[in-house]
């Protein structure tokens, strides 16, 4: 049984579980609502609660949890040597589970029943020409071994399905007997079914704890064992970052770090000036017509995603970058550059900036503002004088927010700063920041057990921790600003 | 003492009588900072404005010809000795031939449609015609007489795609001096395309096929599509909305109106408004660590895809929720609460009725930046090569290998021919309608339903 029929079912009972649980109220009490403790929907609402939720939750607990049993017992089966051996365990894996979808498809494609498929073995029939009519291609021919795996693979998962589909749907029958027989007239339905309600709402809240938890967790496991086969000391103070598929690589943080804080401080040159000044234009001097159109314009920017800013790197500012200034200039003719990806960044942020300091500004109180005409000031010096070292510290926190922003930006700098980790101070040079190489070192064939993959979560790391110290200095500033005048 | 002007000290002579109307020189540096001033504001607003329409214009100039393609529609004789050897129609037996029988057929009857109708280039080798066949038209052309067998045979109309040099060539990406350095189309090539366009046999048509058709290998940039792109963003969008929008709202309702004032409400507080800052890709790491290494879950498939946005956009949206809950004011829960209305009551039936509009604006806000999000996706594999459709959410397609819009616009830009910067600037096109949509949707909601107390 399919998880999404389970899942209706499971809703059908639970409306079921709605009406019925209503009517056993009234009829508990003669038909006579006044004499319930609560509302008739209550004690409906009771019986669908308790039908569907543990109900679900079980469901979701299984698939999550099946997968996992499924290839422990499997990974069993090959034998210490290649169990011990990570890579060989995952490679067989992959081998086990996709011969295994293979023979879904065979299956479905060629009407076969359970039996014909026990009954086929790897060293008579020609699996892989079969498996690649039904188009799996398999790259050499089926070991015998792999394909008895593959065969338990799939008695498994579907014992697992069977077994799943049976668990949640005692479940979701045990709390329909249960709620329903609960129900007579004195029985405090509302408070039952809010008390329920209240722990589901908390348990949303606790997603974010456990989203964090999940990422800290997550990341540092992995970190810990990359520091297991790579010390410390040679990723944080390591000068040169050349990664090897067959090992002997120089992992070294400090080149990645350099590019990435040189490009945002360009981001940054790029977007507080224009951003800032977009921003008094807006308060202080645009007309309200004008703020009505210029405002959600530059907001505009924000919408877009990062990798169109991305391909506008690519496409247009790194040629031209490269054509009109670095090459004249004997500067470097490469396209990507720290300049391409920290101006675009820079224009990226440009909207953020002004959006959170336009709103700053205009929560600096009218009465300053006035004071200091009243002395005679001009616009400019008001707003040089008095407005902007009011709003100085939430403008602060805007900055450090953009450059939180700018450090863990990846689009524009995959596309637009190169590859190549070096260290220098030219800016029409290509340099490559920690988030181009998490990208790099994560995607296409991974094996999790080498420290080329595994820097990755310690370079992961070493971004959340910077942007959190960023992000946290920003809040408590922003948070400490807006009390002096709410 | 009291008519001392305070530039005494600077003017070159206090006048007696200084008059308003004429400016002394320090009224006049002021005057002059405030004007510049003034500039460096709209200079500021003129930058962004200015770079925002240079990125769009680049990216319509790019991409708008990506709809388009060159077509040829010639007559071509479905040759059943070719096609159907046995002669039984049985559409099992002639699956057997593959895309290389057709694009013989093709081929030929490109040559011989050019002959008759006297378009002749001095010198041109068939194989020189032939190849200015997209070599994605003979697959098509297979798919239809597999659909329809009782064609084999007779003498069908069809569109074929032109090689994608050609198509630049019309375009104004290739011309003929790169053509001479180019290994992959020849000058006399272009010569014919001239002249078949003259006759009309050549055109240009709008390609419905780069919105529905699957991804194409690096040889074939005129074939590629987004189908399987769109497809992929429209499941990890319902997935994402499905998601968020409970876990949202509870957690919301939960923090604005239950949650007791205690270190635990803090923690989350503090918590969502640190989520909603982690850089993306940190989700994405999470995703594979998580739902992929650890979990089990297959990589490249909307479900993982949708996960990962998921936790992404749910500390924006709960901060959105919040603040559409905590605008109903005050007064609406104290009168139901007043007639006795329990709190979850008050809640259920009154204040989120009242807030529904503003928690779906930001719903949809938060989703329409989750549909343009690439970093995590990369992580989670869905840059891979896919070329088959995903199947419906009935049948699992949420676990199937799919791409989605804004991964497409990457790994295209990042293949070596131009001519995928047309596929990616024109994926923008499609993604930035999608996202303008979205955000049109929101505005229309919050104007029709929006109240003002």
């Amino acid at each position: 049984m399919s998880v999404g029929i389970l899942t209706l079912i499971v809703l059908a009972l639970a409306v079921v579980g709605f009406f019925v649980g209503r009517s056993r109220a009234m009829s508990s009490v003669g038909g006579d609502a006044r004499k319930l403790h609560s509302l008739p929907g209550y004690y409906g609402q009771t019986v669908s609660l308790f039908t569907a939720v543990p109900a679900f939750a079980l469901m979701a607990l299984w698939l999550f949890v099946q997968p996992m049993v499924i290839d422990a017992r499997i990974v069993g089966q090959l034998g210490p040597q290649i169990a011990e051996d990570a890579t060989a365990s995952k490679l067989a894996m992959e081998d086990v589970s996709r011969i295994a979808s293979g023979l879904d498809a065979l299956q479905a494609a060629r009407g076969m029943t359970n039996e014909e498929m026990r009954d086929m073995r790897a060293d008579f029939s020609d699996i892989r020409g079969r498996l690649a009519e039904v188009g799996v291609a398999l790259g050499s021919e089926v070991n015998p071994q792999i394909f008895e795996m593959a065969k338990d693979y799939r008695i498994m998962q579907a014992r697992g399905a069977m077994m799943m589909s049976v668990l949640v749907l005692a479940a979701a029958a045990a709390g329909f007997v249960v709620a329903l027989r609960r129900i007579h007239g004195e029985f405090r339905a509302r408070n039952v079914s809010e008390t329920f309600v209240r722990w589901l709402l908390i348990a949303s809240a606790g997603v974010a704890i456990l989203t964090t938890i999940g990422i800290v967790m997550s990341l540092m496991s992995e970190t810990i064992r990359f520091f297991g086969m790579y010390p410390i000391a040679d990723f944080f103070l390591g000068f040169t970052w050349n990664p090897q598929f067959r090992g002997g690589s120089d992992l070294g943080l400090i080149p990645l770090l350099w590019g990435t804080l040189y490009i945002s401080f360009v981001s940054m040159v790029v977007a507080v000036p224009i951003g800032i000044f977009a921003a008094i234009y807006t308060a202080e001097y645009a007309p309200p017509k004008v703020r009505a159109v210029v405002k959600p314009v530059i907001e505009l920017i924000a919408g877009i995603p990062t990798v169109v800013f991305g391909l506008f790197a690519l496409v247009t500012v790194g040629p031209f970058l490269r054509d009109y200034i670095a090459m004249p200039l004997g500067l470097g003719n490469s396209g990507s550059s720290v300049m391409t990806a920290g101006l675009v960044i820079g224009v990226l942020n440009i909207p953020f900036i002004s959006s959170l300091t336009d709103d700053i500004i205009n929560a600096v109180p009218q009465s300053m503002r006035d004071g200091s005409y009243g002395l005679g000031a001009t616009k400019s010096e008001t707003i040089r004088k008095v407005v902007l070292p009011a709003a100085l510290p939430g403008i602060v926190g805007a900055i450090l927010l953009a450059a939180s922003r700018a450090i863990g930006e990846t689009m524009i700098v995959t596309m637009g700063a190169g590859a190549a980790a070096k260290l220098g101070l030219n800016p029409f040079e290509a340099m490559t920041t920690i988030t181009v190489k998490i990208v790099s070192q994560l995607t296409g064939d991974i094996a999790f057990d080498a420290p080329e993959t595994l820097v990755a979560f310690a370079l992961g790391m070493t971004l959340f921790v910077i942007t959190l110290c960023l992000n946290i200095f920003a809040l408590w500033i922003v948070r400490k600003y807006r009390e002096q005048y709410e | 003492m009291t008519d001392i002007s305070p530039t005494s000290a600077d003017a070159p002579k206090p006048k007696a009588h200084g008059s308003l109307l004429e400016a002394t020189p320090l009224m006049k540096r002021r005057n002059a900072a405030e004007k510049r001033f003034h500039a460096y504001g709209i200079a500021a607003i003129v930058v962004a404005l200015l770079t925002l329409t240079v990125m769009l214009f680049t990216i319509i100039r790019d991409g708008h010809s990506a709809f388009y393609q060159a077509t040829m529609t010639f007559p071509v004789t479905i040759d059943a000795a070719v096609v159907d050897k046995t002669g039984s129609g049985d559409v099992a037996e002639m699956s057997k031939v593959t895309t290389i029988g057709y694009a013989r057929i093709l081929g030929e009857s490109l040559v011989k449609y050019l002959a008759d109708e006297g378009l002749v280039v001095e010198g041109m080798t068939d194989k020189e015609i032939t190849d200015m066949i997209s070599k994605d038209a003979p697959a098509r052309l297979r798919d239809r007489v597999l659909a329809d067998p009782s064609l084999v045979g007779q003498t069908v109309t069809v569109d074929a795609f032109t090689g994608g040099r050609v198509d630049g060539y019309f375009k104004g990406r290739v011309t003929r001096e790169i053509a001479e350095r180019d290994s992959n189309v020849t000058v006399t090539q272009l010569d014919m395309a001239d002249l078949m366009e003259e006759a009309g046999v050549l055109r240009s048509k709008f390609n419905w096929s780069f919105i529905t058709a699957p991804d194409a290998s690096d040889l074939r940039p005129e074939a590629a599509g987004l189908g399987v792109a769109l497809l992929g963003t429209l499941y990890m969008m319902l997935l994402t909305f499905i998601f968020t929008l409970p876990i949202g709202v509870a957690a919301s309702i939960y923090l604005e109106e239950f949650a007791p004032k205690n270190r635990l409400t803090d923690l989350i507080e503090v918590n969502i408004s640190n989520l909603a800052a982690v850089p993306s890709i940190v989700y994405g790491i999470l995703g594979l660590a998580i739902f992929i290494n650890f979990a089990g879950l297959p990589s490249s498939a909307p479900l993982v895809g949708a996960l990962v946005l998921t936790l992404m956009t749910l500390p924006t949206i709960i901060i959105a929720t919040r603040a559409a809950i905590r605008a109903v004011p005050p007064s609406i829960r104290d009168a139901a609460l007043g007639v006795g209305a329990s709190k979850m009551q008050t809640v259920v039936h009154h204040v989120l009725p009242l807030a529904a509009p503003g928690i779906l604006t930001g719903t949809i806000l938060g989703l329409a930046s989750a549909a343009g999000e690439t970093g995590p996706l990369l992580l989670i594999g869905m840059v891979a090569f896919v070329t088959n459709y995903p199947a419906s959410p009935l049948d699992g397609g949420f676990l199937d290998p799919a791409s989605a819009l804004p991964v497409q616009v990457y790994s295209w830009a990042s293949r070596s021919d131009p001519a995928f910067i047309e596929r990616s600037s024109g994926a923008i096109i499609v993604l930035l309608i999608f996202l303008f949509f979205m955000n049109a949707l929101a505005i229309v909601l919050r104007r029709r339903f929006e109240r003002r107390w």
